[in-house]
């Protein structure tokens, strides 16, 4: 049990216990667990073994430092707290030292042990085992050396709405180039279609138009708008992003924007994006007045001429010709270095809830309708009036948490509901005078100035029920509820049922992620949460990065959000991107798989494994190769080579095959009982 | 059968996921028995399923295998890669006469470290329950057996 000094080949392992205060001491007898390492483990290398009340100080790091410098070490075990945590402190520790970090092994005794059990004599003998696992596993570690890559200073911002044009000019303030490309004709987003903005009560269009001009504008942003991104090749700091370009049959070095051709297109359509299909536009459009860019576009769905092959009133009347109608879809290849995903959300479909009549009773209205009603430049210049266009309300319902708060339809809260339906009280009470209901279930009204507002609402004379509506009818069942909506709910405050009769329901529509969220998330490489939502890669500490390096996200695409949190998340997505751009390169993890061609069979069980097309097979010498700028280190295909011919660096089969056979070298005798009939 | 067995799981962690649900529990101070000894890996895809037989053959009493959950996969659709092992290897197992049940996957998000502690609890219940699966022993009385002269004869 006694160290071999005379073994050349044998390496000299440092295992070092840590207290962590008495946060792991207190469960663990770290003292006990040191003197073992050495006793038990010394035949297998372990020649140093301490314990120390913080082995992340300074005084620890310095502690491992000296022992590898002085005693010469060639492995060390630190067992500590999480890798997560401190795998980085003590790799530093060791390259200080003179030994490559990667030599290093971390043992989770605090958040697997100390935090988790409660008996010392288990909790101990757990810790040795896995200290045992850390030490044969170490011995199979290899010198590793990070892989550096080179940043493209190139940024693809994918979504023209405020998170994304906020990210997109930080950029582009920098001096560095971005493509921002927006799947509408115009950018803006949802920001776009509202009239004031809670709790302030400004005009979106004033603080949301001088940021789009300024964005079209810029010498550094690329504008790709009625464009979509077709495919993603590549890793961080170097992508390849095809963008496919839907034709806008106008071409825009020609055209002025001077809007002859949607006056006098003869084709009227309902609006079902812009106006949320309250207003009409012509089939050359632009989604609206302050469109950035200002060309139109020729929808081909509605436009005569595409359905009829007559007409061209457009190009006739079109002053500088620019009306093309043989444009067709194009395709443009970029490279970028990172990509920032600001995609936004979907509204919830309130026809998905029957009982609340939305499509079948005329009065009752989407929050978005309602945005383009209360809009100076909507479709009834900014008068709240019922569906017949003239008639003003006198009573109007709010329904807060329409599909959101539900385990029918989603369990999420879409946080911006309760300030937006107390801003459309507040509207309301301005513009006619109606008495507002809101039926809420509970009011949220978190962050700066937001409850000052609701505060503000109460003492306007707003009506606040709490309590979720039941149902929504127009079967008039008392006296006064003729010909008006009637709305069901139990008042949950004074326990007692309440039919509220109105002439307008404003249903507030909960967010919901992109009906193709899903579909973009495996585009680019990331992960949606079980609800749809994009995931971050810490939801405290790294709300912006994705698990895929050189991805990241802002705005509504990661979780519903409001305008001051989705222009924070642009800044910040765009602080990140800055951040890697100015460094110009990158260190990963060498964590990779690597195929030795001598042991490769060509048998390719390995070749449809890997979601990042990594794998390579050369028909000619028949082996596989894997490409390591592509490989992101999963080690799937390591385990499924049946010739056992592909490595996987940093969780090789020996490292893990080693901690297996450690972790459950000290545990028979205890584990062992008399088994065998006697 | 004198004294209460306590069985060894062996656990395959992902390192993004589970292995940051065990991270979550420990910060969570949730308890759960100290059956388990995790190993981690970058992906439940990693796992080989001879890692799964050798940690049975090594005395483990149970293997777990934890993952992403469907969908979530940080390397996109690997977890699926991961579910056809294990149920292959369970089939296999049963035909071995071990209870398929000492393999089992679980599906943890990093959020998930109560569930994650909740599944390790039931699982070493389980496993104590199916009693020790003691390969290293049977080997060695298969080794003795197998040097009987009789068996010998039998054999040839």
């Amino acid at each position: 049990m006694s160290q071999d000094t005379h073994a050349e080949d044998k390496e000299r392992i440092g295992v070092y216990v840590c207290h962590c205060g008495s946060n792991i001491s207190a469960t663990v007898d770290v003292e006990d667990v040191a003197v073992w390492s050495k006793d038990a483990l010394g035949e297998d290398g372990v020649v140093v073994s301490r314990d120390y009340k913080f082995m992340c100080s300074s005084l620890g790091q310095e502690l491992i430092e000296r022992d590898i410098q002085e005693q010469g070490l060639t492995r060390v075990v630190v067992a500590a707290c999480s890798p997560h945590l401190h795998e980085q402190t003590f790799r530093g520790a060791c390259n200080r030292a003179g030994l490559n970090g990667y030599l290093c092994e971390m043992v989770s005794i605090r958040e697997q042990v100390s935090w988790v059990h409660t008996d010392k004599v288990a909790a101990t003998a757990k810790a040795k085992a896995m200290v045992a696992g850390g030490v044969e596993r170490v011995i199979k570690n290899e010198p590793l050396e990070p892989l550096h890559v080179p940043i493209h200073e190139h940024t693809l911002v994918v979504g023209g709405g405020i998170a994304g044009i906020q990210a997109a000019l930080e950029i582009a303030d920098s001096g560095n180039k971005v493509y921002l490309v927006e799947r509408e004709a115009s950018i803006g987003g949802h920001m776009a279609q509202f009239d004031k903005t809670f709790p302030t009560l400004d005009c979106a269009a004033c603080i949301l138009t001088p940021k789009m001009v300024t964005a079209g504008n810029h010498p550094n942003i690329e504008l790709l708008t009625w464009s979509e991104v077709e495919r993603v090749d590549g890793y961080v700091g170097n992508f390849t992003v095809t963008i496919k370009q839907k034709p806008r049959y106008v071409d825009t070095d020609l055209c002025t924007g001077c809007g002859i051709c949607w006056e006098k297109c003869p084709k009227k359509v309902v609006d079902e994006v812009f106006e949320a299909g309250l207003g009409y536009r012509t089939a050359v459009y632009t989604p609206f007045a302050q469109a950035v860019p200002k060309y139109p576009v020729i929808d081909p769905d509605t436009c005569t001429y595409f359905l009829r092959g007559k007409c061209r009133a457009c190009e006739k009347l079109c002053p500088t010709d620019a009306i093309d109608f043989s444009q067709t879809v194009t395709y443009k290849t970029v490279t970028v270095g990172n990509i920032i995903l600001a995609t936004g959300f979907d509204t919830f479909d309130a026809r998905r809830i029957p009982q609340y009549g939305y499509g079948r009773l005329a009065n009752v209205f989407t929050s978005v309708e309602f945005e383009r009603m209360c809009n100076a430049a909507g479709p009834t210049n900014g008068d709240i009036v019922m569906r017949d266009g003239v008639s003003k309300p006198e009573s109007v319902a709010i329904v807060h948490c329409v599909g959101s708060r539900d385990r029918n339809y989603n369990n999420h809260c879409s946080v911006i509901c309760c300030m937006s339906s107390l801003k459309f009280a507040h509207l309301v009470k301005e513009r006619t005078g109606a008495r507002v209901y809101n039926f809420y279930i509970d009011m949220r009204t978190a962050y700066k100035d937001y409850d000052e507002f609701y505060q503000r609402l109460l003492e306007e004379g707003n009506l606040f029920i709490r309590g979720r509506v039941a149902e929504i009818t127009d079967a008039a069942r008392l006296p006064g509820e003729e010909g008006k909506l009637i709305v069901q709910a139990e008042d949950t405050l004074v326990g007692k049922q309440r039919r509220v009769p109105v002439d307008m329901v404003v249903l507030a529509v909960g967010l919901e992620p992109r009906h193709d969220a899903a579909e973009v998330a495996h585009k680019f490489g990331i992960s949606c949460s079980s609800n749809g939502w994009f995931i971050e890669k810490h939801p405290k500490l790294d709300p912006v990065a994705t698990m895929t390096e050189g991805i990241y996200v802002a705005g509504a695409a990661q979780g519903p959000k409001d305008i001051p949190s989705s222009v924070a998340q642009g800044s910040a997505a765009a602080a990140r991107v800055l951040s890697r751009i100015n460094k110009g390169e990158i260190e990963l993890e060498p964590v990779r798989a690597t195929v030795d061609a001598q042991k490769c069979s060509g048998c390719r069980i390995c070749n449809d494994l890997c979601p990042f097309g990594a794998i390579i097979f050369h028909e000619d010498l028949m082996v596989t190769e894997i490409n390591h700028a592509l490989c992101q280190g999963c080690g799937t295909c390591v385990a499924a080579c049946p010739a056992g011919a592909i490595s996987g660096s940093g969780f090789s089969n020996e490292q893990v095959m080693s901690q297996i056979e450690g972790l459950l070298a000290f545990s028979l005798p205890n584990n062992l009982i008399e088994l065998v009939p006697a | 059968m004198s004294e209460k067995f306590e069985p060894i799981i062996i656990g395959f962690t992902c390192n993004w996921c589970s292995y940051r649900a065990a991270d979550l529990a420990g910060t969570a101070r949730v308890k759960y028995p100290p059956n388990i000894r995790l190993i981690r890996l970058m992906c439940s895809g990693r796992v080989d399923p001879t890692f799964i037989l050798k940690a049975l053959s090594e005395g483990a009493d149970a293997v777990l295998i934890t993952g992403c959950h469907p969908g979530e996969c940080h390397y996109i659709e690997q977890n699926y890669k991961t579910m056809r092992r294990v149920k292959l290897l369970q089939r296999t197992l049963a035909q071995m006469g071990i209870e398929p049940e000492r393999v089992k996957l679980v599906w943890a998000s990093a959020a998930q470290g109560v569930m994650l502690a909740q599944e390790i609890t039931k699982m070493v219940e389980e496993v104590r329950a199916l009693g020790p699966l003691n390969w290293p022993g049977r080997m060695r009385e298969a080794t003795i057996i197998g040097e009987h002269p009789a068996v010998e004869e039998v054999v040839a």
